[in-house]
């Protein structure tokens, strides 16, 4: 049988392939080659087919075949055998093949072998992906290379003790003892390792935490000592020594400085010297900067350092580099909360992020945008963040919609209703960008602003004319249009309004529409309903919602009994309705994955009112907002004095009984007036 | 923790991919589609970092990366990096490359794929940084290369 050939040859064939096709056939014909060469069971090839096995491994073809001879190559005595061999076990094996536990003992030996290279195959090999039984079961080894003077293999040794760790964090204690002078090594290769095994075992454990937080002197003068050092070649990356153990080394301060006022003290100094003397004109300089800053605000620092930190951000706001830019803006979203006024101070640079080229940079703007909202500012915020939604890429609407509208409801006042409304509206304009469940919310919103109704109904109805799809539009569209179908056809609109006809047409399109989800539906049917009082077109109503009394849906057809049950039985009360009486309609639904049965709604009311409650339209509550239960309750007011109710509910969720008591005292003035 | 470091060329075929977590070899391909798709619609001008792929780690995971000339160098990294600290190990990564390989280009990479992983090995272990030095690095990586120059004075030799 001619030699195998080599990896070069290999690749060299497939990068004539001209198509997929031909590349496959390729790569399926060498498999083929070597499968019969591994029969052949001979050492001296075995090496270079599974390196070719690797390659196409990495092109996306499978090698599993290949697991064993990877096996069998760590086997061997040679080095080259091993390299590969174990290469091909950390890429094509991994702890949930059985095959995999025929390692530990070849592992085992080549911890302790003569060459430190095997040695530092055998550790790498472990520490990437060593099971939790190999680890148990090598442990040891590990913990005496921990403790080796040769640099090489402690380095090592430190980073494979991590995923040790990681893997059975019962073993965390055997490698304490010989964390106790690793901080005294002068390599830094081992002292970066080191600093990552501690930073692993104080996350991890808060006995650790406490024991190592007397560690903090020895990391500042290392610190210090870098920084101090000045030139030192071995070290030295564009004019800063050691940058990467420095950002590690901070990060350690961190963790052992957080919640800690003595740790937090002692490395005051230190941070203030390293956040004022660092270099900034290349990345290295700012990464420490960051860390840096990093640090300051999550330990206990003084205030001033604090000041300090959030000022750096607010450079690295203005840098030309747009990474730096971007890191700033996500530890501003970090500390924003707790020093509110610092980042205050750098709001308009950060809105001026809004307009930046960069996605990255534009959500993190956005984000921290809407962090920064308060009373002081709505008013210019706002029109800044309106300007982003309408301008902005879809994969942002959703979230800054969201983040409008919770905006507007937490910091409108009434001196800013239209401004309110206006977010409001570009939040339901958005359409399905906005949440199902901040529906409710919405028609809250657009009741209380009385003077805007008009506009709202008119722009809505609008909207619903180009486009029926977008439930939450469509849902807010409708019950405006049956609250306030009056002004819509009224004259009150500067443009031309519709007559009453066409609006019954577009809401009796919503009832008929595929695209309309029940929940929907039974907002048109309402909609319309209520027109009813509104508009003269009364006998079309009454045919539509007669029609819906025999519909298949449930809830429709529940609502649409009711309905002509009031044409037949109220309907003298359509000629002159008793103004003392209220009639309010109870809408109940569930978001929850498990139904409400037994659901009772009980109401009670002040003594000057009397309540009467009609029967509910069922006692379940189906899940995931997919029904809902309706009762009608009136109240008679005679006093016209101000509504309020105290509510209670009962249901039973997933086999427990729920009560829930509330008081309603937002009835909206128009309801009782 | 470092999750992946993937090297694809402009045309998204993979030069390197090395993983510290398991996927099976299907999620790995898939992984390095979803990832070339991200990068490759940057601009030359943004940010290094992205968020967005949901495959590795979910919503605590970022891409950090660096165009070279044909070739992208994309390191995924969960929070607990600094994301301008693994720029600069890109940078030194690739100044390694570069040494070994004397002025290193694409063709390096694709018929010494295994040397680069050899010189991988040397710089980040189990989804940590091991060695940053980057001289440090090559003398590891030229030693055992030494070592298996010795032992091939047989008809073997990988490539």
């Amino acid at each position: 049988m001619p030699a195998p050939i080599r990896l070069r040859e290999l690749i060299r064939t497939i990068r004539t392939a001209r198509t997929q096709a031909e590349e496959r056939e390729m790569i399926q014909k060498e498999c083929a080659a070597i499968r019969s060469s591994f029969r052949e069971e001979d050492n001296t090839y075995r090496c270079r087919n599974v390196a070719k096995l690797l390659y196409m491994h990495m092109l996306g073809y499978p090698a599993h075949f290949g697991q064993l001879e990877c096996l069998k190559l760590i086997a061997s005595q040679k080095f080259t055998d091993k390299r590969i061999g174990y290469l091909g076990a950390m890429l094509l094996l991994d702890e949930r093949q059985d095959v995999h536990l025929l390692m530990t003992n070849c592992i085992k030996n080549d911890l302790n072998h003569s060459t430190q290279y095997v040695q530092g195959l055998a550790l790498c090999t472990l520490g990437c992906m060593g099971s939790s039984e190999m680890c148990r079961d090598l442990a040891g080894e590990v913990e005496k290379l921990l403790k080796t003077s040769n640099s090489y293999l402690r380095k090592k040794a430190a980073l494979c003790a991590v995923h040790v760790i990681r893997k059975v964090p019962e073993l965390m204690e055997m490698f304490l003892p010989a964390t106790k002078n690793l901080l005294s090594e002068k390599n830094h290769g081992v002292l970066h390792t080191s600093v990552v095994l501690l930073t692993e075992m104080c996350e991890r454990s808060p006995d650790m935490l406490a024991h190592f937080r007397k560690l903090v002197p020895q990391l500042v003068r290392i610190l210090k000592n870098l920084i101090m050092s000045g030139y030192s070649p071995e070290h030295d990356v564009s004019g800063i020594s050691d940058p990467f153990l420095q950002v590690r080394i901070l990060r350690l301060l961190r963790i052992l400085g957080k919640s800690d006022d003595d740790s937090s003290e002692a490395m005051n100094d230190i941070l203030a010297q390293v956040a004022t003397n660092t270099e900034t004109s290349k990345n290295v300089g700012n990464a420490i900067l960051y860390e840096t800053v990093l640090t300051i605000m999550d330990i206990k620092s003084e205030s001033g350092l604090r000041v300090l930190a959030i000022n750096i951000l607010g450079r690295f706001l203005l840098n030309n580099d747009k990474n730096i830019r971007y890191v700033a803006l996500t530890s501003l979203l970090k500390t924003v909360q707790t020093d509110h006024n610092a980042v205050q101070r750098h709001r308009s640079t950060i809105v001026d992020c809004l307009k930046d080229l960069d996605v990255s940079i534009k959500r993190r703007a956005m984000e921290l945008s809407f962090a920064l909202v308060n009373g002081n500012n709505i008013r210019g915020m706002m029109k800044e963040l309106l300007y982003f939604l309408d301008s902005c890429d879809p994969e942002f609407k959703a979230d800054c919609a969201s983040g409008v509208f919770l905006a507007a409801e937490k910091y409108g006042t009434d001196s800013l209703t239209s401004l309110h409304v206006t977010a409001v509206l570009s939040c339901v304009l958005a359409g399905s960008y906005v949440r199902d469940d901040s529906v409710p919310n919405l028609i809250q919103l657009i009741t209380n602003s009385v003077e805007m109704h008009a506009y709202t109904v008119q722009r809505l109805y609008k909207a619903l004319l180009d486009d029926i799809s977008q439930q939450p539009l469509v849902q807010v569209a409708s019950w405006c249009i049956g609250e306030y179908g009056d002004l819509l056809v009224s004259g009150q609109c500067e443009e031309e309004e519709p007559i009453q006809d066409e609006v019954l047409d577009v809401l009796e399109g919503l009832l008929v529409s595929n695209l309309s989800t029940p929940v929907t539906r039974g907002y048109a049917l309402t909609a319309i309903m209520k027109l009813s009082t509104r508009f003269s077109s009364v006998n079309r109503i009454k045919k539509v919602v007669s029609i819906y009394g025999s519909s298949i849906d449930v809830e429709l057809q529940q609502r649409a009994v009711e309905y002509n049950a009031l044409f037949k039985k109220y309907d003298h009360m359509r000629a002159n309705p008793n103004p003392n009486i209220a009639v309010i309609t109870i809408h109940a639904s569930n978001s929850t994955e498990a139904e409400m049965t037994d659901f009772v709604f009980q109401a009670a009311v002040p003594k000057t009112f009397q309540l009467q409650l009609l029967s509910p339209s069922s006692n379940v509550v189906p899940a995931l907002n997919q029904g809902t239960v309706t009762q009608v309750i009136r109240v008679l007011n005679p006093q016209k004095q101000q509504l309020r109710m105290r509510i209670k509910l009962t249901y039973t969720h997933k086999g427990s009984p729920v009560q829930d008591l509330a008081e309603v005292n937002n009835f909206p003035p128009q309801s009782w007036q | 923790m470092i999750k992946a470091i993937l090297i694809f060329n402009n045309h998204g075929k993979p030069r390197l991919s090395k993983f510290y977590e398991h996927y099976t070899e299907d999620t790995e391909q898939q992984i390095i589609r979803e990832t070339f798709h991200l990068v490759s619609k940057r601009d030359e001008n943004v940010c290094n970092f992205l968020e967005g792929g949901m495959l590795i780690g979910g919503s605590d995971y970022k891409l950090i990366y660096r165009h070279y000339a044909t070739l992208y160098f994309v390191f995924c990294v969960d929070s607990s990096e600094s994301e301008l600290g693994i720029l600069d190990l890109i940078q030194v990564f690739v100044e390694t490359l570069d040494k070994c390989f004397e002025n290193v280009c694409e063709l390096d990479l694709i018929f010494h794929v295994d040397k680069v992983h050899n010189i991988l090995a040397e710089m980040v272990m189990g989804g940590m940084v091991l060695e940053t030095n980057m001289n440090e690095i090559i003398t590891q990586v030229d030693a055992q290369n030494k070592m298996e120059k010795s032992e091939t004075r047989q008809p073997e030799t990988i490539s």
